[in-house]
């Protein structure tokens, strides 16, 4: 039996932390509802649970996700999670092999060296030493970037990092600390016993050259156990409390586990799972054009940390930015909604003055209230509908009631709901078959608050379906466009392939950095109550800046409140893709 | 010395008319081709509707003043100081004026109609602004692009005024009582015509504009409906259908209108924010030229020998324009003049 009492600070952390993770899992899975419950029984003898092994692998590990964002960040990530991942399986392999015994204590493997430092062949043993110390030189690499990413975080792509508690300044320490002492540990036996490979073996008969190796090797064990006792004690406290709540999220979350409007157990999950990386705060533009502290990483940070967190509920535009960023995928929109309480006034009598009443056609148009305050737009599109012949019916033409999302987004559930109601009964009334919104933020909570068995549509799907059917002819010109996807559009509902085969079809329409999913927020988001117009005037100015930096003759968006937010903040002209498909329409 | 003047409107050009008057010798820069600015836009006058194009050729006739030197289709791209109180601007032409004192004379800019695009100016015909009713005025006509005269007429207070979604917080203060000028004016070329003032709040600041107000609603006939439009439509017969909350009844309101009418607000001209950025004379929020004190220090900027007159530090009327352009005169003769010169 191998023992020395220095892998006590080890053995003990590990089992502390362990039984810890055990005994809080346990405790959050058991308040799951039993609708959840029951995902998760029948997920975990499925094919979803391979699927999360293969994402744990690239997003735990490889952090594949973080490259999107700067190759150096990647590689930094890469290093500690694959490279630490990869440094235990072949420790403990290469003690499997040496012991030929599937069954050692943990501590043996991680401490293989100092129980196994003298040149004794065993099967391999000449590999094992090399490629232990090349995973240690490949987490070593990462550990200087990770250092220079403190001292200067535009190296690997951040304009700002994540401003950190002192207790998890304290841990970073602790984990920056484990891999120099194994390497100290490993080098210095080797300079005094021999063994080791072309990292620890050359560095141990450097050392031996002027440190008194005898007096210090025992005390490197020491303090290698110890750091990492003292990090397994601290992870639950720290931020690194996301390296195994990744892995429990990544399985509940593909065996369809999804965050409700309250905020409970999975969101807890959720907010552990969060590594604080701080690739959210550049991706805000509540960040870059007005400086604030409001992204998801802090807004994590304070509910759990107990902090004073009220301000930041409602200071979030919900566009979306940080959850298409974010390498964890957790799901930061309904998050922030779930802390929204519900302060619903509005009855069902407020709307009693509407009539349920519209008339009769296969397809409705819904112009939404701001569809309403954009004229040139619903022309556009009554225009399109002539042309084209389809047979409509303008259901909120005369007035209506609102889609009920501004409701919604505020937190204001009950409200919302009375709003679907009375549209529910209008859409009804009308028959139709097919319904066609403008404005995106509609379309949004038609799809997925109304439970219409209808098909609803977005104008830019329904003109792309039109002129591919060939009833709209449209006449190519030779105008610069961009496209602004609206974040309730694409990264709200997907749709990133209708703007582009109707602009590429009538336009020369310029690719931009902000295209698909990086789309910039117009900042006029109905999500945030919190800033004032000239605030979300500064956010419309950055933002039409950016677009204008191609130098199009026009900037294409496709959400009335997009363009009447760019109205007042561009100095381009700025329309709605049903208002430029209009002007290149042959009658 | 010379003084360079920046804006040929009636602050400008009053300001050069009395500077000349006392001798000193001014370059007068106006980027329209002629002299005049806003008010050339404008066919009578409040309250007492006078002619605009005679205060326009009372300011012309003053600017024959063999002191100064009038540079029309040109415009004033920046001001460098070289020395404390030596001062050189240079102009579009690529000429550079030199002087001992500048004026900024730059004014405003009426609102863009087409931002608040629910208002559908651009898009439904039988929407004008106030400045294009003036036009009407001058040809004598009121005759829609269909046509027809008008029975219905609605005014429509602060489009860009007092607007928080267009990031317009101030009060361009003489809409008010433009919209009733016109309204008189419209009544007495109509006098079987409807006509509405939707408002905020009536803002009579000014000597006799109170008066004009009751004898609007007196004598003319012009119902005064307080609330703000909220949206236009337009129906089949092409008239405009507009939604207005009216805010003293507490009831929504819907009325087709045969002409619309915006009364749109005062801007910061383009001008006022580059040739003051290029001095670092600092801007109010709204884009407005601050002045040294807003109590104590008008006509002056953060700047020594840099001087402001008329509404390019807020929106002001005509009469305090030119008393305005009359301070700013004195002032740069006080400097002019000052131990610190002789």
């Amino acid at each position: 039996m191998y023992y020395d009492p220095f892998v006590l600070p080890f053995t003990i952390g590990l089992t502390a932390l362990l039984l810890f993770l055990i005994i809080k899992y346990i405790r959050w899975i058991r308040t799951f509802r039993k609708s959840e419950r029951r995902k998760i029984r029948k997920g975990i003898f499925s094919l979803k649970t391979l699927r999360s092994i293969g994402e744990i692998f690239s997003e735990c590990l490889l952090h594949r996700k973080i490259y999107r964002t700067n190759p150096f960040l990647g590689y930094m990530h890469t290093c500690f999670g694959l490279g630490w991942f990869l440094l235990i399986v072949a420790g403990k392999t290469e003690s499997m092999v040496y012991h030929t015994s599937a069954v050692n204590p943990p501590y043996f493997a991680i401490f293989f060296r100092f129980f196994h430092p003298a040149k004794e062949t065993f099967p391999y043993s000449n590999t094992f030493a090399f490629i232990t110390d090349l995973l240690l030189l490949f987490i070593l690499s990462g550990l200087f970037l990770a250092l220079a990413k403190r001292l200067w975080s535009r190296i690997v792509g951040m304009r700002k990092t994540t401003k950190h508690r002192p207790l998890d300044l304290l841990i970073l320490t602790t984990l920056w600390l484990i891999f120099p002492l194994r390497f100290l540990a490993e080098s210095f036996t080797s300079g005094l016993r021999g063994g080791g490979s072309f990292l620890t073996n050359n560095a141990g008969e450097f050392f031996a050259r002027f440190l008194p190796l005898e007096q210090l090797t025992y005390p490197a064990w020491w303090a290698y156990s110890g750091v990492l006792g003292l990090f397994f004690i601290l992870l639950p406290f720290s931020r690194y409390m996301h390296i195994p709540t990744e892995i429990v999220y990544i399985f509940l979350k593909n065996w369809g586990i999804k965050q409700g409007t309250k905020f409970n157990a999975f969101s807890e999950i959720q907010m552990y799972a969060c590594s604080r990386c701080g690739i959210c705060i550049d991706s805000c533009q509540l960040n870059s054009s007005l400086g604030m502290d409001t992204q998801p990483v802090y807004f994590l940070k304070k509910i759990r940390h107990q902090k004073e967190y009220g301000h930041l509920i409602e200071n979030c535009l919900l566009c979306g930015r940080c959850e298409a960023s974010c390498p964890v995928g957790l799901t930061h929109n309904a998050l922030r909604l779930a802390k929204r309480p519900d302060l619903s006034r509005i009855t069902k009598n407020t709307y009693s003055y509407a009539k349920n009443a519209a008339a009769p056609a296969k397809m409705a148009y819904f112009a939404g209230c701001m569809g309403q305050l954009t004229p040139a737009v619903t022309r556009s599109m009554e225009q399109l509908f002539k042309q084209a012949g389809v047979s409509y019916t303008f259901i909120d033409k005369e007035g209506g009631v609102c889609c009920g999302r501004p409701m919604l987004l505020a937190g204001n559930r009950e409200e919302a709901a009375v709003m679907a109601e009375k549209n529910r009964a209008i859409l009804k009334a009308s028959g139709a078959e097919v319904l066609v919104t403008s404005c995106p933020i509609c379309l949004k909570m038609f799809r997925e608050e109304y439970g219409l068995q209808i098909r609803i549509v977005h104008h830019t799907e329904y003109i792309d379906e039109l002129i591919r059917e060939g009833k709209l002819k449209t006449v190519p010109s030779e105008q610069r466009t961009v496209f602004h996807n609206p974040c309730e559009l694409g990264r709200g509902s997907g749709i990133y392939q209708a703007p582009e085969n109707i602009l590429k079809s009538i336009s020369r329409k310029i690719d931009t950095a902000f295209d698909g999913k990086k789309s910039l927020c117009c900042g006029g988001s109905l999500a945030n109550t919190s800033i004032d117009g000239k605030q979300r005037n500064r956010i419309a100015g950055d933002a039409a800046k950016a677009y204008a930096a191609y130098k199009p003759d026009v900037l294409v968006t496709a959400c009335p409140l997009c363009k009447k937010t760019f109205a007042t903040a561009s100095d381009i002209p700025v329309k709605d893709i049903a208002e430029v498909v209009a002007e290149r329409c042959r009658p | 010395m010379n003084i360079v003047i920046i804006g040929g409107g009636p602050a400008g050009s009053e300001a050069a008319y009395r500077l000349a008057g006392e001798g000193y010798t001014v370059d007068l820069v106006e980027k329209e081709n002629s002299i005049g600015g806003n008010l050339n836009n404008w066919y009578q006058l409040f309250p007492d509707r006078k002619p605009a194009s005679e205060v326009v050729q009372g300011l012309q006739q003053h600017l024959n003043h063999p002191g100064i030197t009038l540079h029309i289709d040109t415009e004033a791209i920046g001001i460098t100081e070289s020395a404390p109180g030596k001062f050189s601007v240079k102009l579009s032409n690529n000429t550079v004026l030199h002087s001992a004192a500048v004026l900024l004379a730059t004014g405003y800019k009426l609102f863009d109609a087409g931002r608040k695009e629910e208002y559908g100016y651009g898009i439904y015909k039988r929407v004008i602004t106030s400045a294009e009713l003036e036009n009407l005025f001058t040809n004598h006509s009121l005759a829609t692009v269909y046509g027809d005269t008008p029975q219905r007429i609605g005014f429509i207070h602060c489009v860009g005024s007092r607007d928080e979604k267009i990031c317009n917080y101030h009060c361009s203060k003489l809409c008010c009582i433009t919209a009733i000028k016109q309204a008189i004016e419209v009544r007495e070329m109509l006098p079987e015509a409807e006509i509405f003032c939707f408002y905020m709040d009536m803002r009579m600041f000014g000597p006799g504009y109170e008066e004009l107000y009751r004898e609007a609603q007196e004598q003319h006939n012009i119902k005064f409906i307080r609330g703000r439009l909220s949206e236009a439509a337009e129906n089949i017969n092409g008239q405009v259908v507009i939604k207005v909350e009216d805010t003293l009844v507490g009831k929504p309101l819907r009325m087709s209108l045969d002409l619309m009418v915006l009364m749109v607000g005062m801007e910061a001209a383009a001008g006022s924010g580059t040739l003051a950025g290029s001095v670092q004379i600092p801007l109010y929020p709204n884009g407005f030229i601050r002045p040294a004190d807003p109590h104590t220090g008008t006509n002056l900027t953060a700047r020594p020998g840099i001087f402001t007159a008329g509404s390019c530090t807020s929106p002001m009327n005509l009469t305090d324009t030119l008393t305005d352009a009359r301070s700013a005169a004195w002032q740069i003769k006080k400097w002019l003049t000052g131990p610190d010169k002789q």
